[in-house]
């Protein structure tokens, strides 16, 4: 069956094997390759997992943000399950960085929590507002109502983000001087090549995930309407969700 | 109603066949705000819900901050922040009502078949969310500066202080109406408009204290910092504009 193939193909498999080597390749240079910090020791190879982190959370909702628009344009679902499904996906890897942020300012300022980092006070706030995301779809009945509000959301979410990481830091008087977190502007070589490694990991690992979420998706879809087709009737797998329904092409 | 064949069009079809007639007929949006907005205020002058709920949970929130606290007075960032948590949580209240009454009421569906611009709808609600607030604030905030507030503030005071109250506000008036217009279509109404107005709203609340705490210093009224008047201005342009650009397919059934 050609679906068959393009759910468990080769594309995928690659992919897969791409983001291993690559996020094991940028791992291991920032362990073995990449200078100790001088000021912070070895706590600060944390960094090559949380600002990676960081970075692919936001590009996540940016892109479940557009996908959002694409589908208030053009009616078509897809473009809702793609938004729901990077929305998702970034909040589970938001919470991985706001876990890996808080284990490294305990380690660098002795506090599971600093108030004065605003980067991370911007995260917890984005984090609480996309988690209703699911809630809010969860609430509402009508399937495509459901989409288009949940797209409504996703629009003002990616609108919110930039305005409350203004916000956050006016409200901050004093900021810790930041020699490592401007994403590779003032890093040595052996950290910046480390990084940018860990980057394009992260965001393989992303995009594979985000892959095999869509081809579950779909292949749940197919198993739908064959078992419809067979004329039973459609028992939901899994448990009670909110992802959009879609009919499989 | 079917889906395709909606007012709007009809009526826009009447429009390219006689110009004159539905020219008459067809209320300018601003027109439609306004009898919504008078819709929304003569309910609340007869029969007063929304506006009372929301003072006596002011006036209550008070009396529990003075023994949350355990202080008889307040100055500062402190007073800022009891101020405007007491009013966060009051203009909860009236986002979650904004538009209850059009909804089980049929008012709703009422607007859907009228012949005027979705966008009127946006308008009236955002005015009345905002002549709600002032309302509130009339009340509620010179309760509060002789329940809590330490210091006693000026006349200059008290105009810079109405200054904030009128920008925070409108970003409150922006992004609740936005957010009531979502949660009303919604099973579980008031969770989803409590949790996510507090996200979107932290920062006007950023910008509303740190802009007020100066003002009701103890040693006197320090100058207002524009900086927080201008995160809120921007604020609420920001939201104001992706409401406008959103709100149609809030409302289209």
């Amino acid at each position: 069956m050609p679906t068959t193939r393009k759910l468990y193909g080769t594309r995928l498999m690659l992919l897969s094997w791409a983001a291993v080597a690559v996020l094991g390749a940028g791992f291991a240079l920032a362990a073995f390759y990449a200078p100790i910090e001088a000021d912070q020791g070895f706590s600060q190879k944390i960094f090559y997992v949380h600002v990676p982190l960081a970075i692919v959370t936001l590009c996540g909702f940016v892109f479940g943000g557009v996908s959002a628009i694409q589908y208030l344009r053009s009616g078509d679902p897809r473009h809702d399950l793609r938004s729901y499904t990077a929305i998702h996906q970034s909040l589970i890897f938001c919470v991985g960085a706001l876990i890996t942020g808080s284990l490294w300012a305990k380690a660098s300022w002795g506090q599971w929590w600093v108030w004065d980092e605003p980067t991370l006070v911007s995260f917890l706030i984005v984090f609480l507002l996309y988690a209703t995301y699911q809630p809010l779809r969860f609430s509402i009945e009508d399937p495509e109502r459901q989409s288009r509000y949940a797209a409504v959301f996703a629009v003002v979410a990616g609108a919110f983000v930039p305005i409350n990481f203004i916000a956050v830091r006016l409200a901050d008087p004093l900021i810790h001087p930041r020699v490592l977190n401007q994403a590779g502007g003032d890093l040595p070589g052996e950290m910046r090549i480390a990084f940018y490694t860990s980057l394009v990991g992260m965001a393989l690992l992303f995009v594979t995930l985000y892959r095999f979420e869509m081809a579950s998706k779909h292949a749940r879809a197919q198993l739908k309407s064959i078992k419809r087709r067979l004329g039973e009737h459609a028992t939901s797998t899994g448990g009670r969700s909110a992802a959009p329904r879609i009919t499989p092409s | 109603m079917p889906h395709h064949g909606s007012p709007h069009g009809d009526v826009m079809r009447l429009q390219t066949r006689s110009p004159e007639v539905a020219q008459r007929n067809t209320p300018s949006t601003f027109g439609a705000a306004r009898a919504v907005l008078q819709k929304d205020l003569r309910l609340e002058r007869r029969a007063p819900q929304t506006l009372v709920a929301m003072t006596l949970f002011s006036a209550t929130t008070y009396v529990i901050f003075h023994f949350a606290l355990d202080r008889d007075s307040v100055d500062g960032q402190l007073a800022s922040g009891v101020l405007w948590v007491t009013m966060l949580l009051a203009a909860l209240l009236g986002i979650g009502r904004l538009f209850v009454s059009d909804r089980d009421e049929g008012g709703l569906e009422g607007f859907l078949l009228a012949p005027v611009d979705r966008t009127a709808l946006l308008f009236a609600k955002g005015a009345a969310l905002l002549a709600f607030l002032l309302a509130l604030q009339l009340v509620a905030v010179p309760l509060f500066a002789l329940l809590l507030l330490g210091p006693t503030p000026d006349a200059g005071t008290w105009l810079q202080l109405l200054l904030v109250l009128v920008l925070a506000d409108l970003g409150i008036a922006v992004v609740g109406t936005l957010v009531a217009a979502i949660a009303v279509q919604t099973r579980a109404r008031d969770l989803i408009t409590s949790i996510l107005a507090l996200p979107l709203l932290v920062p006007v609340m950023i910008g509303a204290s740190n802009a007020t705490a100066p003002l009701l210093a103890q040693a006197g009224a320090e100058p207002l910092p524009g900086r927080w008047l201008a995160l809120l201005a921007l604020y609420s342009l920001i939201f104001g504009l992706l409401a406008y650009a959103v709100f149609d397919f809030l409302v289209e059934d």
